[in-house]
């Protein structure tokens, strides 16, 4: 059956044939992704629900599943309002900016060994560059809507965002110093062996700071201030009604499944397996279940899985900071703290201490 | 080579003309995203020259950090455009003498005749694993070190200076504390105190 297709692809001149290969790639990326976005509202929904002894949604379908369905439908349906007064190009183009970044990233992702879109040698820092253009869908929604509410949201978001950043930044440098390299696929690498191996362990202060700067990078509770709705109604999304809420929506999921994705892969060992290194080394080679107990995709999915779970703890658990508070904690707690252990990261690294750097 | 030329021309005419759009745009906030679109496609063209560690650099440092601060500051400024824009016809042909001289120079400089094929060779192509922050760093940490090492004590002191001139301490204005806050006890705030009932006669 798939003669035909294969008689007709070769058939191509080889720049289509590429373009069509990155294509179907970048479908085969972003589609499962939103699809994950969709079920991540529901998951959120629901495990708060638990957390808060409610139900959460459970009329759309059998037990709610069919719910995101139905607000994903709901949303493209409703009328986008421009607002008078508004710059009508910024305020359209800046939901754009907001999700492209958190798209874009995902080129560079490891799913499996060898299975990235684009294995490029500055992974980490394409990734640092990437998510750093992110921010300015927030501001230029925050300035194009024309409304108090969205400026403030849009000044709190860029201050925190940049504050975030730095720490963000000093962790990841931790990572490549740790690693040896910026290539994403070498650094789940170096962290093959064991759970011990992974880097969680020789990198504890930046896993931690990492993870809670990702939560304030996304503008998740309880670092929720550019949308704080008690005090400045929703922040720099007010104005925006429709699908073009909607993609501000799934721009902050789809950041969080990347955060997620992130942490996993430099800090838990990506696609590696936990039971590596406890089972003896025979039982990876058979057939089925060694597929399954051995390093691959599903247990990326699952270690993204586990650290989402955090991010909806978080905000079902912690009140709001207060907005001095969370500029505190970014420029005089984290920033610090980074700075100090990569110094100790460096002699460890000098040191060869292992079981991480003696191989070296 | 085609698609290499023609992203090489698309980005560079979205920068010329996004660059000519930051100094004749009305609008301050509109000005400076336009210079953050100039900076994107200077990046991308420097991603072809193969200078990737510097082309994502400018990215991550101008686009993601400098611009953003400036961002900041002008959508809180309120300019008044008509008072900038006063003495505009006043001043044209100086500025326009200038702009000619300056044009001038760089198109004598900057031409084929000082930086064409005949005086530098054609750079050569690198393999696909050539890896750009690894060299980079090599230059930079042998070759280059002294000069590497001052311009960095020289930038710690730019932020050592710039944070000395602006961090005042009025005694009168009063600081909140969290690590205090954080530590309070039930009996610094608190008093319990133990009173006879009131006697109805």
């Amino acid at each position: 059956m798939f003669e035909w297709v294969t008689a007709i692809f070769t058939s191509l001149p080889l720049a289509v044939q590429t373009m069509t290969l990155i294509i179907l790639k970048i479908v085969a990326i972003s589609l499962p992704l939103m699809l994950c976005v969709a079920y991540l509202t529901y998951a959120e929904r629901k495990i708060i629900g638990y957390m808060q002894v409610r139900l959460g949604p459970n009329r759309v379908g059998p037990k709610g599943w069919l719910q995101p369905i139905a607000d994903a439908v709901k949303l493209m349906f409703k009328e986008i309002i421009v607002p008078t007064g508004s710059n009508k190009y910024l305020f359209l183009i800046s939901p754009v900016l907001s999700i492209a970044p958190a798209l874009a990233a995902w080129a560079v992702i490891p799913f499996s060994d060898g299975m990235a879109l684009a294995n490029i040698n500055a992974g980490l820092l394409y990734l640092l560059a990437v998510t750093s253009v992110g921010v300015y869908g927030v501001i230029i929604a925050g300035w194009a809507s024309n409304s108090k509410y969205a400026l403030l949201g849009a000044m709190r978001s860029a201050a925190q965002i940049v504050a975030y950043e730095i720490a963000m930044g000093f962790a990841l440098v931790g990572v490549l110093m740790a690693a040896g390299s910026l290539n994403l696929g070498d650094i789940v690498r170096a962290q093959s062996g064991s759970v011990i191996h992974w880097f969680w362990l020789p990198l504890l202060p930046l896993f931690i700071i990492y993870f809670i700067s990702g939560v304030a990078e996304t503008n998740r509770a309880p670092f929720d201030v550019a949308e704080g709705e008690s005090e400045i109604v929703a922040g720099f999304h007010v104005e925006y009604s429709g699908m073009a809420f909607a993609v501000f929506f799934l721009a902050e999921y789809a950041n969080m499944i990347l955060i997620a994705a992130l942490t996993s892969i430099m800090f838990l060992g990506g696609w590696l397996s936990p039971l590596q290194g406890i089972l003896p080394e025979y039982i990876f080679t058979i057939p089925v279940l060694g597929a399954m107990l051995g390093g691959g995709m599903h247990w990326l999915l699952i270690k993204i899985s586990f650290i989402l779970f955090h991010f909806l703890w978080l905000r079902a658990t912690f009140p709001r900071y207060r907005y001095d508070q969370i500029m505190r904690l970014g420029w005089k707690v984290f920033i610090p703290i980074t700075i100090v252990w990569l110094l100790v990261i460096g002699l460890m690294v000098l040191g060869r201490v292992g079981p991480w750097w003696n191989a070296a | 080579m085609g698609i290499e030329k023609f992203v090489f021309y698309f980005f560079a005419l979205v920068m010329v003309a996004s660059a000519t759009m930051v100094i004749t745009v009305r609008n301050p906030v509109q000005a400076a995203l336009f210079l953050v679109l100039t900076f994107f496609s200077s990046a991308i063209i420097w991603m072809i020259l193969e200078a990737e560690f510097l082309a994502i650099a400018l990215v991550l440092v101008y686009v993601g950090a400098v611009m953003v601060l400036f961002l900041f500051v002008v959508m809180m400024l309120d300019i008044n455009i008509a008072r900038l824009r006063e003495g505009f016809i006043r001043y044209l042909p100086f500025g326009a003498v200038i702009a000619v001289v300056m044009a001038g120079m760089l198109i004598s400089m900057v031409g084929s005749k000082n930086f064409g094929l005949a005086k530098f060779a054609e750079p050569v192509r690198h393999v696909a694993n050539y890896n750009n922050t690894r060299e980079l760093g090599l230059v930079l940490y042998t070759k280059y070190v002294y000069p590497f090492e001052i311009a960095a004590v020289i930038l710690l002191v730019a932020i050592v200076a710039a944070i000395a001139l602006t961090l005042r301490r009025r005694p009168t204005t009063k600081y909140q504390k969290p690590e205090e806050q954080i530590a309070v006890k039930r009996d610094d705030r608190v008093r319990l105190v133990s009173m006879n009932a009131e006697q109805k006669k």
